[in-house]
């Protein structure tokens, strides 16, 4: 409750910066060195360096085609699908490099929401428990509790308490996201990545969603990829702007937004282009 | 001036609409007479003698009233048998070249290869089949090499099917599944096959239909002369009136009718024409359950 109030509070005068947490001198999550991504001969990320701060929200914005989708995708190492990719330099994640990491145990640690809702064609009890039992065999009673928990804490449990057998795809859209975001809970993930959560939402489940970034960044570490600059002012803690593959600026939202550095980034937040 | 020009466009391109709308309308129309013209002529000629008490019971022998309960049950054995070996492979070499196949020539020669197994004449895989499994591999006249020799044709169907099937799911679930981690395998098990499930089960189903009226892959492999069946004791397998006997020759429905048709004997036109309007209903009942089952697979997927 208390929560809820604080973050809707926070989204009234979002814009104004007001509540956003401070992201220097915290730990970081990621931290990502001299990085350089290619598909092919086409070089879709140069020499990025940057760092996530731990338990905070952070927004990549940017034109289509910038880069910030793909760095997003690389902390999970969703880019290992890609046919033809190069990377060069490092990510660390906690410290590790998350290129000689398992890549199916940091997915355990670093879960990832899409664009496009898309839970698995089971029900909803069971696209949550899909990730805690691959770890490992669970009693009815931690079953329940874990389906309980993510539920409540994407915001979706009212809704959904009654019909926890029936299929996850029955849902609305709004509902989808959020069962989505449960369903990444599930597994206990330190950071959360989300890849433009909204942009196939309406309104009322954009909201919903913005909400929930902001309490789940409490205790988690929370990368969004948006499109919506008014967004990433409510929600993030320190944003990144992304140009053509580089990094142009990032920094805590408030300065970012009311003074930034480069005129390339003020040109983008004043709508010169997009 | 621009509107000037409109008008006459737009009385134009009206036209031109309703002209390729009448082509297509009498088309699909001369189609849909066709259809319903060969299926009425059958069901007319023949319905009599396959609503007759019996027809579908009595034995081939039967003195007073013919009927054709063997040639029925080894159509539903035969096609039971063959559905139970081109499945599973099916599905394998359907994952395998969805998921699994690296892009590169091996496995579009394999894609060409299945596409080219279903052109092949059917008399062809006769052939084939009564060489190698009848009598290669010494299994004799069979059910067994019969439902072989069906495999061979149903295998390209189903794979089609289930290929399209598995790429049709969504890109999204695909993301979805390998961002938690799963691996490849787990991702085909658990999201892919689900998902795509009521298509792959209305593809079986429609094959059915196909594989229930071959006639020509069967003949020089089950047979053609119905075995005495003895289904009051269907348990001793090793014995040629055994039902469940794979080992023994069967005459589907299909050949029954080339059988009678080329041997024709006293009355033998009324049972080939009640023979023809039992197919025929049996393979339309297989297209409406394909539907019913894909439409309830698919509600039951997405069930509130």
């Amino acid at each position: 409750m208390d929560n809820t109030q604080q973050a809707s509070a926070r989204k009234v005068d979002g814009a104004a910066g007001e509540g956003h947490r401070a992201v220097t001198g915290v730990e970081s999550a990621i931290s990502v060195r001299d990085f350089n991504l290619w598909y092919g001969d086409f070089q879709a990320l140069k020499r990025i360096n940057l760092e996530i701060p731990k338990n905070r929200a952070t927004a990549f914005i940017g034109p289509s085609g910038c880069g910030k989708s793909t760095l997003l995708r690389t902390f999970n190492r969703m880019c290992d699908f890609v046919e033809s990719v190069r990377t060069e330099g490092t990510i660390e994640f906690d410290g590790k490099d998350i290129f000689k990491m398992d890549a199916n145990e940091l997915r355990v640690y670093v879960g990832m929401v899409f664009q496009h809702p898309n839970p698995f064609p089971m029900s909803i009890r069971e696209n949550i428990l899909y990730g805690p039992k691959r770890i490992g065999k669970l009693s009815k009673s931690e079953a329940d509790e874990i389906v309980e928990r993510c539920l409540k804490r994407a915001a979706l449990w009212e809704e959904v308490k009654d019909k926890l057998d029936h299929s996850g795809l029955g849902l609305s859209g709004g509902q989808q996201q959020r069962l989505c975001i449960a369903r990444a809970l599930a597994t206990d993930p330190s950071v959360l990545l989300m890849d433009e959560p909204t942009s196939a939402l309406d309104p009322i489940s954009t909201g919903m969603v913005e909400e929930l970034m902001q309490e789940l960044s409490v205790d988690h570490t929370v990368v969004v990829v948006t499109h919506n600059m008014q967004q990433a002012a409510r929600v993030a803690d320190k944003t990144a702007f992304y140009y053509l593959g580089e990094l142009v600026e990032a920094g805590p939202t408030k300065e970012l937004f009311a003074s930034p550095k480069e005129q390339l980034t003020h040109d983008y937040l004043t709508g010169r282009f997009s | 001036m621009a509107n000037r020009d409109l008008t006459a466009h737009v009385k134009r391109i009206g036209s031109q609409d309703k002209i390729a709308t009448g082509i297509l309308t009498a088309i699909v129309g001369v189609v849909m007479v066709l259809v319903v013209a060969i299926i009425a002529y059958i069901l007319i000629r023949g319905g009599m003698r396959a609503l007759t008490p019996g027809f579908l019971t009595n034995t081939p022998t039967d003195s007073v009233l013919p009927g054709i309960v063997y040639q029925l049950w080894d159509s539903f054995y035969l096609l039971l048998v063959t559905l139970v070996i081109s499945v599973p492979i099916s599905l394998g070499a359907a994952i395998f070249l969805v998921e699994y196949a690296p892009d590169n020539w091996i496995t579009s020669a394999a894609s060409t290869a299945i596409e080219t197994l279903s052109s092949l004449p059917s008399i062809v895989v006769g052939m084939f089949g009564s060489l190698f499994f009848v009598v290669t591999l010494g299994w004799g006249i069979s059910i067994i090499a019969g439902a072989c020799a069906l495999t061979m044709f149903n295998i390209p169907i189903l794979v089609r099917t289930i290929q399209q099937a598995l790429e049709d799911v969504p890109r999204s679930q695909r993301d979805a599944a390998l961002a938690m981690g799963l691996t490849r395998w787990e991702t085909t098990l658990n999201v892919l096959l689900p998902a795509a499930m009521p298509a792959i089960v209305t593809g079986i189903v429609i094959s059915a239909g196909r594989v229930f009226g071959e006639a020509a892959a069967l003949i020089f492999t089950a047979g053609s002369a119905p075995a005495r069946l003895n289904f009051a004791n269907p348990f001793n397998f090793m014995s040629p009136t055994c039902p469940f006997n794979i080992f023994r020759p069967a005459c589907s429905l299909a050949v029954y009718i080339w059988r009678l048709t080329s041997e024709p004997t006293e009355g033998s036109a009324e049972i080939v024409w009640g023979t023809a309007t039992v197919l025929i209903v049996c393979v339309l009942l297989f297209n409406l359950l394909a539907r019913v089952l894909g439409k309830f697979l698919a509600r039951r997927l997405t069930a509130e």
